[in-house]
């Protein structure tokens, strides 16, 4: 068993990324991630690895694109603003069927909006980031020993599948210290990247990393291919914990607090927590539609997962919503008094 | 019988969608030409760019990855990071390199990133249909300048390579043109230094080539040559504008 160390969510989200073999991060600072970048110009040099602090996220995001078309394990990390500009490159790099790992450390939205704790950009992760049809797995962990593992699982996914791979925390989550153990576990086998480009040595015929695919049909089935492999993932990746009031990340633990204090109330309650919010786990939804009366969804924002705990549950059962906003984190009171409300209002 | 002339080895054998009269065809050679002559196809990783030459990694026989409109400099910092032993080398127009990638052009110079960029400025945008670049001439018609490119309002022409060669960073800035066979000559010369100076790891290196676009300066392709002459040229001084290969 590996030694417990204090360590806080943005620190060991780096550690556990160069423990993972990441030797390329590209960053820009941005509040509440910065200490992924410091700590990743720390510790690069001393493992053979690149740090670079580009001029832009803009910048950052398409070295990220060169380094993974190259065949390495890529780095980048941003908070929501930051995120946006990435986009661009996201969209790129998915097509052309490129693996990476983005971290976002979420911050309240829109615009330049605060620093504060948010879930707000749960749309843009799961539905639209870049343009065009595509898809990025999205991991939510809701503590710092969470961190490590998808941060491993995350580079694991994006080798496995060839496509992006979003780890999605907030500020509470970056900053938060916990005691955890750097202990990455069993990682599977993976394929070997015979498309990157590291020079032909005159050996072979050339790769070219490219998503311009003019005709129409050739594109449709290009597309239609990785929207294959996207069903294969939902069908095998997502993850979530069963229960009843739904949440994920740092949302999820205030729950399970209210849920204690909840079930002491003799109201009967369990959490949904989706680790994969990208594919969500609809599956889970499902088993527990028949069995609950209602759905409860809690989170950072103006309710942006609640559509697909709607569209997962298919009206079998009524989904509640209940969330803040603007940076301010939900109290375990409050959740309380909505589950209440939503009992009561069941008698 | 002796064989005087043929397809350098590292350029495709395929048809190029260039107009009739664009000078991507010649620059696209020179590169192969000189792929070729310093034996790295092999280790050659280019980053083709947004704009007519979007195509160019069909055209060149070594790995090519594609990259957004302007972030080929960074796309390349990315793979030269990852491979610094590679020859790392983008092929960039205009508006690509002189507009939306301003700043990944400035700061891979500031960076001394050593890689190699190929900068076709032929003073308008092609690929769309022949819009104002910020490379069009005080004057010139275009679709977008159409009473001519007015300073006052539409600001005035950028000079790339005088702009890095203020740089640090940046090892070699030349600039050539393609306008008549010496200065081809000329041209190739430049791009074979520029590669050597990344093999160096002396680090950036950037080749300005004047060229030409005919159908969208609504010209023949002999008319363009001289246009290009007579306005870009003095615009545009050739010749070389930082050398730091010779320090130690």
């Amino acid at each position: 068993m590996a030694e417990k160390v204090l360590v806080k969510g943005n620190e060991a989200l780096a550690e556990a990324a160069i423990l993972s073999g990441c030797r390329h991060y590209f960053g820009y600072p941005i509040t509440p991630q910065t200490e992924i970048a410091a700590y990743m110009a720390k510790r690069m040099p001393k493992v053979g690895g690149v740090f670079l602090q580009a001029e832009s996220e803009l910048a950052a995001a398409n070295m990220v694109f060169g380094a993974a078309g190259a065949g390495a394990r890529a780095l980048t990390s941003s908070s929501s603003p930051g995120i946006s500009l990435k986009a661009e490159a996201l969209s790129y790099i998915a097509g052309c069927d490129l693996p990476c790992v983005v971290v976002n450390i979420v911050r309240a939205g829109p615009g330049l909006g605060g620093i504060q704790p948010a879930q707000s950009d749960y749309y843009q992760a799961t539905k639209g980031h870049g343009h065009g049809d595509y898809q990025m797995i999205v991991l939510a962990p809701s503590s710092v020993q969470e961190i490590i593992h998808l941060t491993a699982d995350a580079f694991d996914l994006a080798d496995l599948y060839r496509m992006p791979v979003m780890i999605m925390g907030d500020g509470m989550l970056g900053q938060m210290m916990e005691p955890v153990e750097f202990d990455l576990g069993e990682r599977r086998k993976l394929p070997e990247k015979d498309w990157a480009t590291t020079g032909t040595d005159m050996k072979r015929k050339h790769n070219i990393i490219n998503s311009l695919i003019m005709n129409p049909d050739d594109l449709e089935a290009c597309v239609r291919a990785r929207y294959e492999r996207y069903e294969q993932i939902k069908a095998t990746e997502a993850r979530a914990e069963e229960y009843m009031i739904t949440a994920y990340g740092t949302t999820a633990r205030i729950v399970k607090n209210a849920i204690v204090e909840l079930r002491k109330k003799g109201i009967k309650v369990g959490l949904v927590r989706p680790i994969t919010l990208w594919p969500f786990p609809e599956a889970t939804y499902k088993k527990y539609a028949d069995k609950v009366s209602a759905i409860l969804s809690v989170e950072m924002s103006m309710g942006q997962m609640v559509d697909d705990v709607r569209l997962a549950v298919n009206d079998k059962v009524p989904v509640h919503f209940y969330g803040r906003t603007g940076g301010n984190i939900p109290y375990p009171d409050e959740i309380i008094k909505a589950m209440e409300e939503i009992a009561g209002g069941d008698k | 019988m002796q064989q005087v002339f043929k397809k350098p080895n590292a350029l495709c054998d395929v048809n190029l969608h260039y107009c009739p009269g664009c000078t991507h065809g010649i620059v696209h050679r020179l590169v192969a030409e000189v792929l070729d002559e310093l034996g790295i196809e092999g280790k050659a990783i280019g980053v083709a760019p947004v704009g007519c030459s979007v195509f160019a990694y069909d055209y060149w026989e070594c790995d090519m990855q594609q990259a957004a409109h302007g972030r080929a400099p960074a796309v390349a910092t990315g793979i030269k990071r990852v491979h610094p032993d590679k020859v790392v080398f983008t092929y960039q127009g205009d508006g690509d390199l002189a507009s939306i990638g301003t700043a990944e052009t400035v700061h891979a110079a500031m960076r001394g990133e050593n890689i190699t960029i190929i900068f076709i400025n032929n003073a308008i945008y092609g690929m769309t249909g022949g819009q104002m670049a910020p490379t069009s001439l005080p004057g010139q018609v275009t679709q977008t300048s159409p009473y001519g490119r007015d300073p006052k309002t539409q600001g005035y022409p950028v000079r790339m390579s005088e702009m890095l060669a203020q740089t640090d960073g940046a090892a070699y800035i030349e600039r050539v043109s393609v306008d008549c066979v010496k200065n081809v000559n000329n041209a190739k010369k430049a791009i074979k230094k520029a590669f050597q100076t990344q093999l160096d790891g002396k680090g950036f290196s950037l080749v300005e080539v004047l060229s030409t676009c005919p159908t969208n300066w609504g010209k023949s392709p002999i008319e363009a040559l001289d246009w290009l002459r007579e306005n870009m040229i003095p615009y545009y001084p050739l010749g070389v504008k930082k050398d730091k290969t010779t320090e130690e």
